[in-house]
C-alpha cells in the first residue's frame, strides 16, 4: 500500500442518533485502494452502526461519505454499486440455490449480463464454493453460508469491501481460509472489517482504528500499534496533567504522546526508566498520577489500555 | 431493476411447497363452486328458455364465481404479502436490497409486480375454467374478461395494502393478521352501509368491483383502484426509506 494510491472511501464527521441518544460522535475515516482497515472495539462500541452508515443502510444525521468520489447521499446509485457489504448476519435467502442467489446479487448491483457467468465462476472459485453452486443455501453449514455471504459482497468487483465480523462463528480452519481470502482481496480492493478478535487485526490489517463509545480513539498502522510493546514505555494517567514539554523534559524520557486529556504514552530507553522519577514529580507538582502501566508486546493490552482509560 | 426483484420474488414464491398447496386447494374450491353453479344453471335452464332476453350461462355461472373469488382473494392475499417485507426484515436480508444500488420505490414495485404475476396465475386459472364452457355454449367473453380485469385490479389493491402493512413490522404473522383485519374492515364497511350512503361504499375496494362483476368498466372505479394501489405502494416505499433513518 502506498500513500499515493487513490482514496476510495472517505467519511467526514459522521454522527448518528437513535432517538435522543447519540451513539456515533463525529467519526472520520479514510481508506485507500489496497488497504485493509480493521475497526476494533468492544461489543456495542458502534462498529456495526458505522459500517451500516458507510454502506447506506442507515443514514447519518450529519457528515458526508464519498465512495470513489461519489457522494453516498446525492449519488447513491453510483456510490452503492462500488460497495460490497457483508452484514453481521449474512443476508441469505435460504430457499435459493447458491448460483441463483449470487446471480441475483450480481444483477442487483448492475453487473452487465454478459459478464455475470464469468463473475460467478470467478467468485465461487475465490470463496471455495466451486462444488456448492447447485446446493440450497438453507442446507449449507454455517461456514459455507458465511462464504456465500462474502461471495455476495465480492461478485460485482467493488472498490470498497465492508465486512462486519466476517469470521464470527467459524471453525479455526475456516477462519484461516477466510483471513487468507481477505488478505488477498486487500491487494486490489479496499477492505474495512470490524472485529473484536485482536489476532485478526494482527494477521490481516494494514491499519487499525479503535472505536470506543462511538468515537475513534486511536488510529495507526497495525505494525506501529504492535511496536508499542517493543519499545519500553508506559501509559500514565495524570488527573491534572502539566504541559507536554514538562513531561518531555524528565530525564530518560524519549517521547511523550498525548492519548486523551489525561492519558500519556511515555516511551523511554531500555537503560533508564523514568517512571519513578515521574511519579515523584507528580506528587510534588500535584499532577495527580493515577495509573502507570508498562507497555507490553501484546496488542490485547494496548487495546484494553486504550478502551478502559476512556471515560464511559 | 424492478424486473430483477420481481423475478426473484416470483421464484421465491414458487420455491415454497406451501404455495403449491394453497394453489391446489384454491383451484379445488373454485372448481367445486363452478360445478355447483353449472348444476344450478342446468336446473333452471328450461324455465329460462321461455323468458325473452334471459340471462346466459356466463352471467349465471361466471358472475357469482368471480364474486366468490374476490372474497377468497381478500383472505388469501395477506398470506402472500406478509412475507414480502416483514420476513426480509426478520431474516435481515433486507440489508442486501437496501445497500444495493436500487431505490426504495424499485424494491417495493419489484415485490408488487412479482406477487401480481403470481396472483395473475390464479385469476387466469379461474378464467380458463369458465372458458371451458365454450365447448358447449356461446360465452359472453366481454363479461368474462371484464370480470377478470376487475378481479386483477381488486387483488392489486389487496396486494398494495398488504405490502404496506408488511413494511411496518418484522413479524410476518402480525403483518398477515393486520392486513386481513384491514381488508375485512373495508369489506364490512361496504356490506353494512345502507345503499344510499355513497361515501362509505366509495372507500371500499369491494364495492368498486361490483360494476366489473356485471360487465361494466367504469372509469371511476378503474381510477379508484389505480389510486388505491399507488397510494399504498408509495407509503410502503416511504416506510422503507424511513428504515434508513430510524434503523
Amino acid at each position: 500500500m502506498s500513500v499515493t494510491a487513490p482514496i476510495t472511501l472517505s467519511a467526514r464527521n459522521l454522527t448518528r442518533r437513535f432517538g435522543q441518544r447519540e451513539v456515533i460522535h463525529g467519526i472520520s475515516l479514510e481508506l485507500r485502494r489496497g488497504e485493509v482497515l480493521g475497526l476494533l472495539g468492544h461489543n456495542g462500541a458502534g462498529k456495526s452502526t458505522t459500517l451500516q452508515m458507510l454502506t447506506g443502510a442507515l443514514l447519518s444525521h450529519s457528515g458526508q461519505i464519498e465512495i470513489c468520489g461519489f457522494d453516498l447521499a446525492r449519488q447513491p446509485r453510483e456510490a452503492k454499486a462500488r460497495i460490497g457489504f457483508l452484514p453481521e448476519t449474512p443476508p441469505l435467502y435460504r430457499e435459493m440455490s447458491v448460483d441463483y442467489y449470487l446471480t441475483f446479487a450480481a444483477r442487483l448491483r448492475r453487473v452487465p449480463r454478459a459478464q455475470i457467468a464469468r463473475a460467478l465462476t470467478e467468485t465461487k472459485h475465490r470463496c471455495g464454493l466451486q462444488d456448492s453452486g447447485r446446493k440450497i443455501i438453507g442446507t449449507l453449514s454455517k461456514g459455507y453460508q458465511q462464504r456465500v455471504g462474502i461471495a455476495q459482497a465480492l461478485i460485482h468487483q467493488p472498490e470498497v469491501i465492508i465486512l462486519d465480523e466476517p469470521t464470527v462463528g467459524l471453525d479455526p480452519s475456516q477462519i484461516r481460509d477466510i483471513r487468507a481470502l481477505i488478505r488477498e482481496l486487500g491487494d486490489a480492493h479496499s477492505v474495512i472489517l470490524s472485529t473484536h478478535v485482536l489476532g485478526e487485526v494482527e494477521s490481516i490489517c494494514d491499519r487499525v482504528e479503535i472505536m470506543h463509545h462511538g468515537r475513534l480513539i486511536y488510529g495507526d498502522s497495525s505494525a506501529k500499534m504492535q511496536q508499542y510493546g517493543h519499545q519500553p514505555g508506559f501509559i500514565v494517567t495524570l488527573r491534572s496533567p502539566p504541559a507536554l514539554a514538562e513531561l518531555q523534559a524528565i530525564a530518560g524520557v524519549q517521547q511523550v504522546e498525548q492519548l486523551s486529556a489525561t492519558q500519556f504514552r511515555v516511551l523511554h530507553t531500555a537503560e533508564s526508566n523514568p517512571g519513578a522519577l515521574l511519579l515523584t514529580l507528580a506528587a510534588q507538582q500535584g499532577w495527580q498520577a493515577e495509573q502507570l502501566t508498562p507497555l507490553q508486546a501484546k496488542l490485547e493490552d494496548v487495546f484494553v489500555q486504550l478502551t478502559e482509560g476512556e471515560p464511559a | 431493476m424492478i424486473f430483477i426483484i420481481a423475478a426473484k420474488e416470483f421464484r421465491s414464491l414458487c420455491a415454497m411447497p406451501s404455495t403449491w398447496l394453497i394453489l391446489g386447494a384454491l383451484q379445488f374450491i373454485f372448481a367445486w363452486f363452478f360445478l355447483a353453479r353449472i348444476d344450478a344453471f342446468l336446473q333452471v335452464q328450461a324455465q329460462l328458455a321461455q323468458i325473452a332476453n334471459a340471462p346466459g350461462a356466463t352471467l349465471a355461472v361466471a358472475t357469482p364465481l368471480f364474486g366468490t373469488i374476490a372474497l377468497v382473494m381478500m383472505m388469501l392475499v395477506p398470506i402472500f404479502t406478509m412475507r414480502m417485507l416483514a420476513e426480509e426484515r426478520r431474516n435481515q436480508t433486507l440489508t442486501l436490497l437496501m445497500t444495493a444500488p436500487v431505490s426504495s420505490m424499485h424494491i417495493v414495485l419489484g415485490k408488487f409486480f412479482g406477487l401480481m404475476l403470481f396472483l395473475l396465475l390464479i385469476i387466469a386459472a379461474a378464467t380458463l375454467m369458465v372458458l371451458t364452457l365454450a365447448a358447449g355454449t356461446q360465452l359472453d367473453t366481454g363479461l368474462l374478461l371484464t370480470n377478470a380485469l376487475g378481479l386483477l385490479l381488486l387483488t392489486a389493491c389487496y396486494a398494495a395494502l398488504g405490502l404496506y402493512i408488511s413494511s411496518l413490522t418484522a413479524q410476518p404473522v402480525v403483518a398477515a393478521i393486520a392486513a386481513l383485519a384491514t381488508l375485512f374492515g373495508l369489506w364490512l364497511v361496504d356490506v353494512s352501509a345502507v345503499d344510499s350512503d355513497n361515501s362509505w361504499h366509495a372507500i371500499a375496494p369491494t364495492s368498486h368491483f361490483l360494476s366489473f362483476n356485471v360487465g361494466l368498466i367504469n372509469s371511476g372505479d378503474v381510477i379508484f383502484f389505480l389510486l388505491f394501489c399507488a397510494a399504498f405502494l408509495l407509503l410502503a416505499s416511504r416506510r422503507l426509506h424511513n428504515n434508513r433513518i430510524y434503523g
